[in-house]
């Protein structure tokens, strides 16, 4: 299969921050808020280049959304950084009514997402915030796989006009995708191709579904590799044509099953090409306390159970 | 620019045109549309510089007004429509089918004049205080105007942005309160005890202006001094006392006009209590 080299852990978020700077050069209408957590969102040098463009907003996310929608309709862009659950869950109707219902070109930037937020715990490690924002009509829903693609996406939200949900994580991870390619939204990114089995993969699980495949490939199973770095809208030329021709499918993600890509990849299927899935996520719980990697060990999600996964769709042919 | 006996007899037709639209369309939220009537002509006819020519959402070179308690939509959709920004016969398709006068106030039906969609309470003021924020950014001189109710103010996010505007030094932001004291389930002070709103207003480091919100004289002198906020550093809150239903007797200073459609019979009854003054639609 093909090789991806890690090229050294980095963290999504960092991406996050470098395509912040970024985009902020290229255009001075791009600003950035965020609800003390600066450092977090590793916003900091946006704030430094742009110390007018960027704005402290206190721990009070709701008047975050709200004032961001403000300056979106004088025709700024600008990007709103918290924690995935208080960007998503706690301000989900500001969210609704002010951004999705009130079309405003304002993107939310959602870092430490899902279960390998680790250690402090279930109260910040949301796994519903996909299905939250899937939900919302008009909202395009961006989950990028490392440090490059993260920074890549960051640049194409600021230039496309509209909402733009973008998700991304706390660890260190293996930075493997090309450095300067340009993100495009709406693309499902075949990254093996394969015969045997399709694993769709988004963030996280991504280099995850890479380990499988090589796991795969040793016991003669050729799996295709598939990076749905944009949720919503979902690239369904490609998932349909992978699909019917390896004719078995596994889902996997760092997220709730209910609302996730696995329901939203089995929608696609089952209208146009009905096929055997496996599904790889936190099943219907709660996250813990722990280390990424116990974490997605412990909740099913690393290479391992994806391999097993395959391993059992393909059975079901 | 309207003087006073002019805003008055505009007032009076816009009072019609609220009963006409809710009984027309058997639901709506009369009671602090018409408490807000005279506030909402005195800014549109007089305060605001506004117009309908080439108007866009952007509000650029304009002032702009952001109606943070959309449930009020019916005196928005009466003031804007009277000021030009759309056909007055259209009043008549508030809540209808396909009608651009939704409910609430939506930017997805394309109505001219509504700058952000509103309902869900307690948000247009953080989003007056972004469009504020963004003028001052870009050197504007025009000011955003956003009115809130008494009944809303008891949502969170009020006093988040409360906090975050002098903050930032959001000195073109003109809030107003439609202080009528009454909201669905009863008075304001029965349901949420929220007590004195000038002292709160006050200690979140606010200008605070209080007025008659029925006196148009005193209205017009409220956001005067309101405007002299620019330069302060401090936004401005006017407080304006209100009576519910105001302008007709049998929905005046109660809650049970907060949400309920006038029946036929009622609303002849209200209609030969205010004059029509710039002919119906």
């Amino acid at each position: 299969m093909k090789k991806y080299i890690d090229t050294g852990k980095k963290d999504t978020r960092s991406g996050f921050g470098a395509g912040l700077l970024e985009a902020g050069k290229a255009d001075k209408r791009v600003l950035a808020l965020t609800a003390d957590l600066k450092g977090s969102l590793k916003m900091g040098d946006f704030a430094s280049a742009f110390p007018d463009r960027f704005i402290q907003c206190g721990i009070a996310e709701s008047n975050m959304v709200g004032v961001a929608s403000g300056l979106a309709l004088a025709g700024k862009v600008p990007f709103i950084g918290s924690f995935a659950e208080f960007v998503t869950g706690r301000v989900y109707d500001q969210i609704r009514q002010e951004v999705a219902y009130g079309h405003t070109n304002v993107k939310i930037a959602s870092s430490h997402a899902g279960i390998t937020l680790g250690e402090d715990g279930a109260t910040h490690q949301t796994m519903e915030d996909i299905a939250l924002m899937r939900a919302l009509p008009g909202m395009i829903v961006i989950n990028p796989c490392d440090y490059n693609q993260t920074k890549n996406a960051t640049i194409a939200a600021a230039k496309v006009d509209g909402p733009v949900y973008l998700r991304f994580g706390r660890p260190s991870v293996p930075n493997f995708t090309p450095e300067n390619e340009p993100f495009e939204i709406g693309k499902a990114y075949v990254l093996n191709e394969g015969k045997d089995v399709t694993i769709f993969a988004t963030g996280h699980t991504v280099w995850e579904a890479l380990l499988a495949a090589e796991a795969l490939e040793a016991e003669g199973i050729c799996a295709e590799v598939i990076n749905v770095a944009t949720i919503k809208p979902l690239d369904e030329k490609t998932v349909t044509a992978s699909a019917f021709k390896t004719k078995a499918v596994v889902v996997a993600e760092e997220h709730n099953s209910a609302g996730g890509l696995g329901e939203l990849i089995a929608g696609v299927l089952a209208k146009r090409r009905p096929t055997p899935m496996e599904f790889v996520n936190g099943a219907d719980k709660f996250g813990q306390s722990g280390s990424p990697a116990e974490l997605m060990a412990a909740y099913g999600l690393d290479a391992a159970h994806i391999a097993e996964a395959a391993r059992k769709a393909i059975a079901r042919k | 620019m309207a003087d006073t006996e002019q805003l008055k007899k505009i007032a009076s037709q816009v009072r019609r045109d609220i009963i006409r639209m809710v009984t027309a369309a058997k639901s709506g939220h009369p009671g602090g549309s018409m408490s807000s009537t005279d506030i909402m002509t005195a800014l549109y006819f007089s305060v605001m510089k506004q117009s309908p020519e080439g108007w866009t959402r952007s509000g650029k070179g304009q002032d702009m007004f952001i109606l943070s308690a959309g449930h009020l939509a019916p005196v928005l959709y009466s003031v804007l429509a009277r000021a030009g920004y759309f056909p007055k016969e259209e009043l008549g398709t508030l809540r209808k089918f396909g009608s651009r006068l939704q409910g609430h106030p939506s930017v997805e039906h394309g109505l001219p004049g509504v700058f952000q969609a509103a309902g869900s309470l307690g948000q247009g003021l953080s989003v007056a205080v972004g469009a504020a924020l963004a003028k001052k950014m870009d050197k504007e001189d025009n000011f955003v105007y956003v009115l809130c109710g008494d009944g809303e103010t008891e949502e969170g996010q009020i006093w988040e942005a409360a906090m975050f505007a002098p903050h930032h030094g959001v000195d073109n932001l003109i809030a107003f309160t439609d202080w009528n004291g009454q909201q669905i389930d009863g008075t304001v002070d029965s349901v949420a005890g929220e007590g004195d709103l000038g002292i709160k207003w006050k200690a979140f480091g606010w200008r605070v202006i209080s007025a008659d919100g029925h006196d148009m004289d005193a209205i017009l002198a409220a956001f005067e001094e309101a405007k002299a906020g620019k330069g302060t550093g401090k936004p401005t809150m006017i407080l304006f006392k209100t009576d519910m239903g105001h302008g007709v007797d049998f929905m005046a200073g109660t809650h049970k006009w907060h949400g309920k459609a006038p029946s036929p019979e009622e609303c002849e009854n209200a209609l030969r209590q205010l004059e029509e003054t710039l002919g119906d639609y």
